[in-house]
């Protein structure tokens, strides 16, 4: 194919840009509500605004390789400028907008940047405050300029300024941005992502235009995504899931970018958009709901009855619906009649009428709101992916679609199981290196090229993987099988009841485990069949409570049961906890994740007990009260033996 | 640059006010210059609030007279005040509890409409358009205040320290060249107080508006203003620099109380 602009090869971002201003040059690309109103920018206004951007950086002495530091909410102009970026070369480095000063003093010196697109005057503010820090810094461009007036600093420019400068440049030498454009190779690092850190400092992974393509090809594919699809972009742009879903998947098939107007009102503005293809964490599916729920509460009873009518109907068959199996034409017709009077409007109100793809990730989905959400006819679905893999691994498949599993490997995208059960993976996504990091990089991809991801899971009979926990907390059971302290944990926890658990059976012969309740629910629970208690303490020894938990536990044996590889790890002994698990003791984390092994050590006549066969055990332990005062709480906790399933009974008693 | 502290734009003087027997202002006379932020502070009572009924023409005073842009009256009147660029907010909100933000910000810019009632009733041709231009100076308002959010909720439903906001987004609706702040801080938590301050500040700084602010927090006073009017029973006792105004003795005495 003869191509006069070099741009046959749709291999770099800024030549997908560049085509669709010529194929679909009046679609829209962007849509940003201003003053109240959607303001929409078409495929052709964008590249024209794009190559501004790029003309006006490259005035300023913006370099092939450079790095441009870009932080900000979602604004078309910041999307612009990651763009412009690459047209020139150069690679986008996002920040999270809300990090403070100090947290961006680190990722502005470690990816040694010159340039950055900020938004706004809070954003500026920062820059000038750790400008000692960061002297490599030379040009801070501010996209909106309200309060900018008496900044007189040379180092800051407005956008709009770069923009004119570089309109001017544009027209004087229009073949030299053609020109860069051309010099751009697919295997360039499109873009660099920073880990969060969690563990260590942030590295920055250098992703190439190739690894998001192809990802995007992949995942559009997949979805079968089209110019038509409508997605509200929310999600921080520092994060690889709005890189992907909103930036990249965009450019390749060429659908619209929406972009709230601001944090508030996201809500009212799915409203308006009506996205096609959503991606939202469960927290934001839970709070949605909740909304949703409270409201009913308030509602006259004939309303109440109509919800709780569809609400059942949907549940026993909406589903199955979407699945496209067989249900039979009375529930048909019901499901028909719940869709017109309560479903539907439903769906309106949440912004979801139009939803074809949703997707959730991030952290595991209760299967009761997974639920949900499918049974109104929402196509939700999980997937599985990290900031080194272009957060694509692992997608479900529609109509395939099973609670605790990430979906099957992705197009292009080779999945398979270390010795130790880690989940190793190999395709085109994979990062290209860490930046300035070749230990980290060496260390995290095998000679085989199989990136490490350090979690943890299995396939199941129909080749959907299963996350089960992180690698380093996986252990094995005395007879030899898999023990996932986490994966039963977060069953327990989604529970209501259920606040925190802690399981037991790393070289042990049968699982345990510890279990707080939530005092709110479960006091709610036993006040209703009015029994009084007096505390925390007075409730977890309520032989109504430990009734209430042992039900829980042995919900989740059968459901472990019905898992060939997780039937070992039934709880077979557990008790509730005298005290709820506290930061302020060191036995969580500040951000609430248990510290599994001071828990154990400080409580191991507990663990003693659950494997002794004892039926009660005393224990007294010392609590830091909120003030500093120190205090202690002791009790005589009961252990429960709870019933397990035999693997194959399980399919039946479940 | 709009912050450039320009010539005196409302001058009173001798201002005396009594309802009755109750003397609630007695020969006043003091001036606002154009851009600055002017406080007028005192205890309870002191008839601060009279004050700026005064100086928009709700109150007629019996003594004195009232200069506004080289004007000189005998009495100010509301509507004249209103056609002249002065917009005012209130110490108890004043605003539509049912209506929206945006329906409550557009009656601030009732004054600016031309066409009738009619018109407006049909939505049609001339009022339309001059709705959609007016629609969108209530929108830039809103962008302004960063309300963007609640801009369709009604304000009963809203919090104080935004129904407060709103109250001087329907007054800056107006564009008006001096605003009235009637205790635009009272009942609001340090960090609404913070927003508040920043607002004003900004009204000041990016429009030019000149504000007459009468507030109860002395250390707010004392950050924004530019000058400072001290009453105290009717009188005036002290009119300056903030910092000036804070170690004047009487002052002191008004608000600390002193041994007689």
């Amino acid at each position: 194919m003869s191509d006069p602009r070099g741009q046959a090869e749709l291999n770099t971002f800024p030549r997908l840009l560049m085509q669709h201003a010529q194929q679909r040059p009046n679609r829209p690309a962007m849509r940003e509500k201003e003053y109240g109103i959607w303001q929409t920018y078409s495929w052709a206004e964008v590249a024209q605004n794009v190559r501004a951007i790029a003309c006006g950086l490259a005035e300023l002495g913006f370099k092939r390789g450079d790095r441009l530091g870009i932080i900000g909410d979602n604004r078309p102009r910041l999307y612009w400028s990651v763009a412009a970026c690459q047209c020139l070369g150069g690679i986008p480095v996002m920040m999270y907008q809300d990090a403070v000063a100090e947290e961006m003093a680190y990722v502005l010196q470690d990816a040694e940047i010159k340039f950055a697109v900020v938004e706004d005057q809070e954003q500026v503010d920062k820059m000038l405050e750790i400008r000692e820090q960061c002297p490599l810094l030379e040009h801070v461009i501010y996209d909106d300029s309200r309060g900018m007036r008496h900044y007189a600093d040379t180092f800051l420019l407005g956008l709009d300024e770069l923009q004119s400068m570089g309109t001017a440049h544009d027209k004087n030498q229009p073949d030299f941005l053609d020109g860069e454009i051309r010099k751009g190779q697919p295997d360039d690092v499109s873009v660099m992502l920073y880990t969060s850190g969690t563990t260590g400092k942030p590295k920055g992974v250098c992703q190439t235009h190739d690894a998001f393509i192809q990802s995007a090809k992949g995942g559009c594919q997949f979805d079968k995504l089209t110019e038509n699809e409508d997605i509200l972009s929310y999600l921080p742009m520092a994060w690889v899931g709005d890189h992907l879903f909103s930036y990249a998947q965009a450019m390749v098939s060429g659908f619209t970018i929406n972009c709230p107007e601001s944090g508030e009102t996201v809500m009212t503005d799915l409203r308006e958009i009506g996205p096609t293809y959503y991606f939202a964490p469960p927290r934001v599916f839970e709070n949605l709901l909740t909304t949703v729920l409270i409201r009913m509460e308030d509602a006259s009873w004939i309303k109440r009855k109509v919800f709780s009518f569809a609400m059942d109907v949907a549940k026993r068959c909406g589903a199955e619906i979407l699945d496209g199996k067989s249900v039979s034409t009375s529930d048909r017709f019901q499901y028909w009649l719940a869709n017109l009077l309560v479903i539907g409007p439903l769906k309106n109100v949440l912004g979801f009428s139009r939803i074809r793809v949703a997707y959730t990730a991030g952290a595991a989905i209760g299967p009761d709101l997974f639920r949900f959400y499918r049974s109104i006819g929402i196509n939700l679905k999980q997937l599985y992916g990290q900031t080194e893999t272009c957060a694509y691994v692992c997608l479900q498949p529609d109509g395939q679609i099973k609670l605790d599993s990430v979906g099957k490997p992705a197009p292009g995208v080779e999945v398979k199981l270390a010795e130790s059960g880690e989940i190793l993976v190999k395709g085109p996504m994979l990062l290209k290196s860490y930046y300035k990091r070749p230990d980290a990089t060496a260390e995290s991809i095998n000679e085989d090229g199989y990136f490490l991801t350090g979690d943890a899971g299995f396939f199941d009979e129909d080749g959907h993987l299963k996350i089960i926990d992180r690698a380093k907390d996986v252990g094995k059971l005395n007879n030899g099988s898999i023990f996932a302290p986490n994966y039963i944990e977060n069953k327990l926890k989604f529970f209501q009841h259920v606040k925190e658990a802690v399981a037991f059976g790393n070289g042990r012969d049968y699982v345990t485990a510890f279990i707080n309740i939530d005092l709110e629910a479960v006091g709610n629970y036993v006040e209703r069949r009015g029994l009084a208690y007096s505390g925390y303490t007075d409730l977890a020894a309520q032989p109504m409570v430990l009734q209430l938990v042992k039900e829980c536990v042995e919900e989740i044996n059968a459901q472990l049961a019905a898992d060939p590889m997780m039937a070992d790890s039934q709880i077979k002994r557990f008790l509730i906890l005298h005290k709820e698990l506290d930061a302020d003791d060191g036995e969580l984390t500040r951000t609430r994740k248990v510290r599994r092994k001071f828990v154990s050590e400080r409580y191991e006549v507990l663990i003693d007990a659950l494997y002794s066969g004892k039926k009660e055990q005393h224990i007294e332990t010392d609590v830091k009260y909120e003030d500093g005062r120190q205090g202690k709480v002791s009790a005589d906790l009961k252990i429960e033996e709870a019933k397990t399933f035999a693997p194959q009974a399980a399919k039946t008693a479940a | 640059m709009a912050r450039e502290i320009g010539d005196v734009i409302l001058k009173m003087e001798g201002i005396s006010l009594s309802f009755g027997g109750v003397k609630a202002l007695t020969n006043i006379s003091f001036d606002v210059r154009e851009h600055e932020i002017r406080s007028i502070i005192g205890p309870n009572g002191a008839g601060k609030s009279s004050m700026l009924n005064v100086i928009n023409g709700v109150y007629h005073p019996q003594e004195g007279q009232v200069t506004f842009r080289g004007e000189v009256r005998r009495e100010m009147e509301p509507y004249l005040a209103a056609k002249q660029g002065i917009a005012r907010t209130f110490q108890n909100i004043a605003l539509f509890k049912g209506m929206s933000v945006i329906d409550n910000i557009m009656t601030g810019r009732n004054l600016k409409m031309k066409c009738n009632v009619f018109q407006h009733a049909l939505h049609w041709g001339k009022a339309r358009a001059e709705e959609i231009e007016h629609r969108r100076k209530v929108e830039e308002v809103i962008d302004f205040l960063e309300i963007q959010n609640i801009r369709k909720t009604p304000v009963g439903r809203l919090p104080y320290g935004l129904q407060k906001r709103v109250e001087l987004g329907r007054a800056l609706a107006a564009e008006p060249s001096m605003m009235l702040l009637d205790e635009p801080m009272a009942g609001m938590n340090v960090e609404e107080k913070q927003d508040m301050c920043r607002f004003i500040l900004d009204v000041n700084d990016q429009f030019g508006t000149t504000i007459v602010l009468i507030e109860h927090d002395m250390g707010v006073v004392m950050d924004i203003s530019d000058r400072v009017v001290v009453l105290d029973y009717g009188k005036k006792i002290g009119d300056g620099e903030p910092d000036v105004v804070k170690n004047d003795p009487d002052v002191i005495a008004a608000y600390l109380g002193t041994s007689h």
